[in-house]
């Protein structure tokens, strides 16, 4: 009965954002637009003293866009969400819905299906651009596994977000805590090269290790592969309880 | 006093009380830029290594994109709270008043200059405080002051150009994208000399931000640079005329259609 939940809010979360450019465009574009501007505007920065990552910048910041947009395709499902509380439309799930999980499952499963669509442009734009992938087969699906499970984190954590506060105006706190997180790692250069209050952050952000193994994926040099993972799929457990919670508010609102 | 200044001042008074009594508006504006700034600074350190990077403190270079992007938050304010106006009929209401429409663009700006001029201090004094350095001096800081100022008026016509046009806060919302690229795809983290890819160092050389930006770097990394800062208030002066024609044009339009 969960499945058939999941599967028809599922359904209408994909109906929504493929058949209204306004939900499809930003996910797709904002991607785009920061690998264009970082992969482009600071390739010189390879060329920093210590900076050796054998794939190249455009591979190196391809990795962060793509944990990017995989967080971002969750934190945009969570806009939906809310959007759905204002318009009573989620009331209406929470009516008909015998098992409830099923209903954040389906906007988990909508956020993976807006990922997936990202994730098809942005690597076919990267490898136009030239971007030089030296990871196999088996690394490279490490990679995309990573992402999934960002995306399955950020989904939570918006979930929880948007069906605690229950309007759009919950927006930026779904959004910026992601942005804060995402930034606090090492964007720009490899950990080594970061200094001071900069690398102190970065050190115990756990972004950093996915960021890290995902650089070593692509360019066929794994590393921190267990931690990564790790951390990967603890924080979608961790962040099961925050929406789980959400969802009980949500219940008891009515 | 003249009818004139009485209608902007009575019009500045209020688009200045409802920008301070707006803390969604104003936060934002300070707080993104600077944690832009401290991210930035902190991670791409190492481009001052980079031969040809004009000076030994990222900090110092980077400081100037905070202008830049609080003066695109001006596009978003002056145009929501004027878009906001349009929705909920105080637009018509004023229409039905002697009231110029030179007034009502006038008066609706004083918000951003507010504005304008708080990022501005703002983001001088916490850049000095992290350590930056401004060459310039203190004539340097008040320049630098002005010139934020001039462009976020310059960005706010704008905004109040597409607020006229679409009628909509979500419309003016909508923007915000399209300015964020502009002040990416331009000199904000590198030098244009120090851009190697081809097609970016175009892109950048054409975009008058990157020489928005140049102008604050002249004063904070060189000292009295004055073709760069005459080139930076020329450009804003350049965005401002063109910006206020288009929304007098537009609200011309806007006062026939109601």
């Amino acid at each position: 009965m969960s499945r058939k939940v999941a599967l028809a809010v599922a359904w209408r979360s994909i109906h929504i954002f493929l058949t209204n450019p306004a939900f499809l465009a930003p996910g797709i574009l904002f991607p785009l637009f920061f690998f264009t501007a970082f992969a482009g505007g600071l390739s010189a920065i390879s060329s920093a003293p210590g900076f050796d990552f054998p794939s190249g910048y455009t591979a190196f910041q391809f990795v962060f866009v793509l944990l990017q947009s995989a967080a971002f395709g969750g934190v945009f499902t969570g806009f939906g969400i809310a959007r759905d509380f204002e318009t009573g439309f989620a009331q209406r799930y929470l009516l008909a819905a015998r098992d409830r999980r099923g209903i954040v499952a389906g906007y988990a499963l909508a956020a993976l299906a807006r990922a997936l669509i990202t994730w098809t442009v942005l690597t076919a734009v990267a490898l136009v651009a030239g971007m030089q992938v030296g990871g196999d087969g088996v690394e490279l699906l490490g990679l995309y596994g990573l992402a999934v499970l960002v995306n399955l984190t950020a989904t939570l954590w918006a979930a929880g977000v948007a069906m605690r506060v229950r309007s759009i105006q919950g927006g930026p706190l779904m959004q910026f805590p992601v942005f804060l997180i995402l930034f606090l790692a090492p964007v720009y250069v490899p950990l080594d090269l970061l200094s001071g209050w900069i690398h102190a952050v970065a050190s115990v952000n756990p972004v950093t290790a996915l960021l890290e193994a995902g650089r070593g994926f692509i360019s066929g040099d794994p590393t921190v592969v267990a931690l990564a993972f790790a951390i990967a799929v603890a924080l979608p457990l961790l962040f099961s309880l925050w929406a789980r919670g959400g969802l009980r508010r949500a219940e008891a609102a009515g | 006093m003249s009818a004139h200044t009485t209608q902007v001042g009575q019009l500045a008074r209020r688009s200045v009380l409802r920008t301070l009594r707006q803390p969604g508006q104003i936060v934002p504006a300070l707080i993104f830029p600077l944690f832009l700034l401290a991210v930035n600074s902190g991670g791409l350190k190492d481009a001052t290594n980079l031969p040809g990077f004009p000076t030994s403190s990222y900090l110092t270079f980077a400081l100037a994109v905070p202008f830049m992007q609080g003066a695109l938050f001006s596009v978003m304010n002056a145009g929501t709270d004027l878009a906001r106006d349009i929705e909920t009929g105080f637009l018509n209401r004023l229409a039905l008043t002697p009231l110029r429409g030179a007034a009502l663009l006038g008066g609706l700006l004083a918000g951003a200059i507010v504005l304008g001029l708080v990022q501005a201090a703002t983001y001088l004094l916490v850049g000095l405080l992290a350590g930056a350095e401004l060459a310039a001096g203190v004539g340097g800081a008040l320049v630098i002051v002005v010139l934020s100022v001039s462009i976020t008026v310059a960005f706010g016509t704008l905004g109040l150009f597409v607020a006229l046009r679409s009628g909509t806060a979500e419309a003016v919302q909508g923007m915000f994208p399209l300015f964020f690229v502009l002040l990416f795809l331009s000199s904000m983290a590198l030098p244009l000399e120090l851009l190697q890819t081809d097609w970016f160092h175009t892109v950048a050389s054409i975009n008058p931000v990157s020489y928005l930006l140049q102008a604050f770097r002249s004063l904070l990394i060189e000292g009295w640079n004055l073709g760069e800062l005459a080139l930076g208030f020329a450009i804003a002066a350049a965005i401002g005329a063109i910006g206020m024609t288009a929304a007098t044009a537009a609200l011309k339009t806007r006062l026939v259609r109601t």
